[in-house]
């Protein structure tokens, strides 16, 4: 009985080692195709169009109602300690830093990774991948590949779009609602958000960028050829994305820190 | 064309292709005729190197498919054609670009030729007008006709054919059988058609070859065919459901195994 289990424990681990070493497989090839000419650009303007212009309208929501809140909030916090002329930096700065990055993130996980995870999986039930190959197309390159690119160009710029539009969230509470003085909202912001907070909230968006592609592209690219491995592999896609966006956020913002 | 030596494909425990060896010869239709799962299509994308074989050799034009560099596959492969058991349409793409699209991916024709060519192609499956559609519009039929469209837009040497007839109505059936026929008098295009329809492979077939659980159980004319001595030929030819080969697939008795429930 006690075997048993350690046998299971043991082949539940090879099975996730192996499944880990065929996605970073996967991703070094995707990246490495897309290197090669002839280059898709077309390609690649599809799939940020699909990935970024598209989830436009949902970041843009998000971030204004993030920041709504947190001017509410922190207003509410600040006046406490008569330290409501801070609310700029507080706002600004949990947005550049933080709810920016992963919130965004967060969004197009849901938007378009499950998108991406079902489309490559249908794309597979039904032979189109083989079709490809009888073209003589590397389908690795022509459908994954732009992708992966798409979301690493994508989410740093719709997290810039959240970021901005937060912070004028912010302002609509802070500074018009509840009359904040104007000139400190964005001073102190000025003052205290440093060129490190900004890099540090382009490195996560890129990384989440990549991770959200890469993971939902592997999904759909493994997934079972039925119609239940592919909606199970829509569910994993915006499951795990979603948990590895904030694993790898606490592990950059310690090392930021 | 396509010459097969030792060819061994293993599923697991399941053998699909037990060492075959068989040719198809330049110009020729040659029918792979056999019952469900007996291996077909697993044959064909091994033709094709869509699938790595375990053993043995494919040779297209002289080259080893099974162990050729990507490039020169996929060198081969622009001389290739092939229409889908499931036709295989792009999803995204109305029926239009999706006959453009191997066009406009390696050619660079003007858009008006590109229009032309796909007018003709769909013309000759007879679904002119189709052109905006988008695949999951169509009906099965359709689709493979679409397929077939497409297989055809690069005007290949060798054209693969998984079940081109299954699933249509008597009168495409018809359609089909005979563009096949004319693509291979007319253009002599080399054809490999998988099938399990006896008659439309007895109309067409310079040569066939009979497939069962992975073994290449008889290849000829479809006058030898037809006057094949075996068991087996002869009960997959006449279509009876009692004979050496049995409907069901394990070797358990059916009797046994309902009362031992
Ligand atoms: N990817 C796979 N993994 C495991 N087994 C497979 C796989 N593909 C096919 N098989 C098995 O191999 C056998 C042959 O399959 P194949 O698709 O070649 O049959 P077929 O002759 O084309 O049948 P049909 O006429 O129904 O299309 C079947 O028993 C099938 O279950
Ligand atoms: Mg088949």
């Amino acid at each position: 009985m006690k075997f048993d289990i350690l046998a299971y424990i043991g082949r539940f681990t090879l099975k996730r080692v192996q499944v880990l070493g065929q996605s970073g497989v996967f991703l070094l090839v995707a990246f490495y195709q897309a290197f090669l000419p002839p280059f898709r650009i077309r390609r690649l303007l599809k799939e940020i169009e699909f990935i970024g212009s598209k989830s436009f309208l949902i970041v843009f929501v998000t971030g204004l109602f993030t920041g709504l809140v947190l001017g509410l909030q922190g207003y509410h916090t600040l006046t406490q300690f008569g330290a409501e002329a801070l609310l700029g930096s507080a706002v600004a700065l949990s947005i550049i830093r933080e709810l920016g990055p992963v919130l965004c993130a967060l969004m197009v996980t849901g938007r378009a990774g499950s998108a991406i995870a079902s489309q490559i999986g249908i794309m597979k039930i039904t032979d189109q991948f083989p079709a490809l190959e009888m073209m003589a197309i590397d389908p690795v390159k022509y459908v994954i590949s732009p992708k992966i690119l798409a979301g690493i160009i994508s989410l740093p710029l719709l997290t810039a779009v959240f970021d901005v539009v937060g912070i004028m969230g912010g302002y609509l509470v802070g500074v018009k609602l509840l009359g904040v003085n104007e000139g400190a909202y964005f001073g102190k912001m000025v003052t205290s958000v440093t060129f490190t907070d900004i890099y540090g909230g382009i490195l996560k968006s890129l990384s989440f960028g990549l991770l959200i592609a890469w993971i939902s592209s592997f999904m759909g690219f493994t997934a079972d050829p039925t119609t239940e491995g592919v909606s199970a592999a829509t569910t994993n896609a915006v499951v795990i994305t979603s948990l590895s966006i904030l694993i790898v956020d606490y592990i950059l913002t310690s090392l930021l820190l | 064309m396509i010459r097969v030596e030792n060819l061994v494909k293993k599923y697991g425990r399941l053998v699909v292709s037990n060492g075959l060896n068989c040719r198809f010869e330049e110009g020729k239709i040659t029918v792979i005729l056999g019952g469900s799962g007996s291996g077909k299509s697993t044959l064909l994308r091994q033709l094709t190197g869509l699938e790595r074989s375990d053993s043995g050799c494919v040779y297209f034009d002289g080259v080893d498919l099974t162990c050729a560099s990507k490039k020169k596959l996929y060198e081969k492969r622009k001389k290739m054609g092939m229409l889908f058991q499931g036709s295989a349409l792009f999803n995204y793409l109305n029926i239009f670009e999706n006959i453009a699209f191997p066009l406009r991916e390696h050619t660079r024709i003007a858009e008006n030729v590109i229009k032309t060519i796909v007018t003709m192609k769909l013309e000759m499956v007879g679904l002119r007008g189709t052109e905006n559609l988008m695949p999951s519009q169509l009906s099965g039929g359709m689709t493979k006709r679409v397929g077939l469209a497409r297989a055809i837009v690069m005007d290949p040497k060798v054209i693969f054919y998984d079940e081109p007839t299954s699933g249509l109505d008597p009168i495409s059936t018809g359609v089909i059988d005979k563009l096949i026929k004319d693509l291979n008098t007319k253009l002599n295009i080399t054809s490999v058609v998988v099938s399990h329809d006896i008659e439309s492979c007895f109309r067409i077939a310079d040569k066939i070859i009979i497939l069962f659980s992975g073994d290449i159980i008889a290849q000829g004319t479809v006058e030898e065919i037809k006057n094949s001595k075996d068991l087996r030929v002869k009960q997959f030819i006449n279509g009876e459901p009692e004979g050496p080969i049995p409907f069901t697939r394990t070797d358990k008795n059916y009797l046994d195994e309902l009362l031992t429930g």
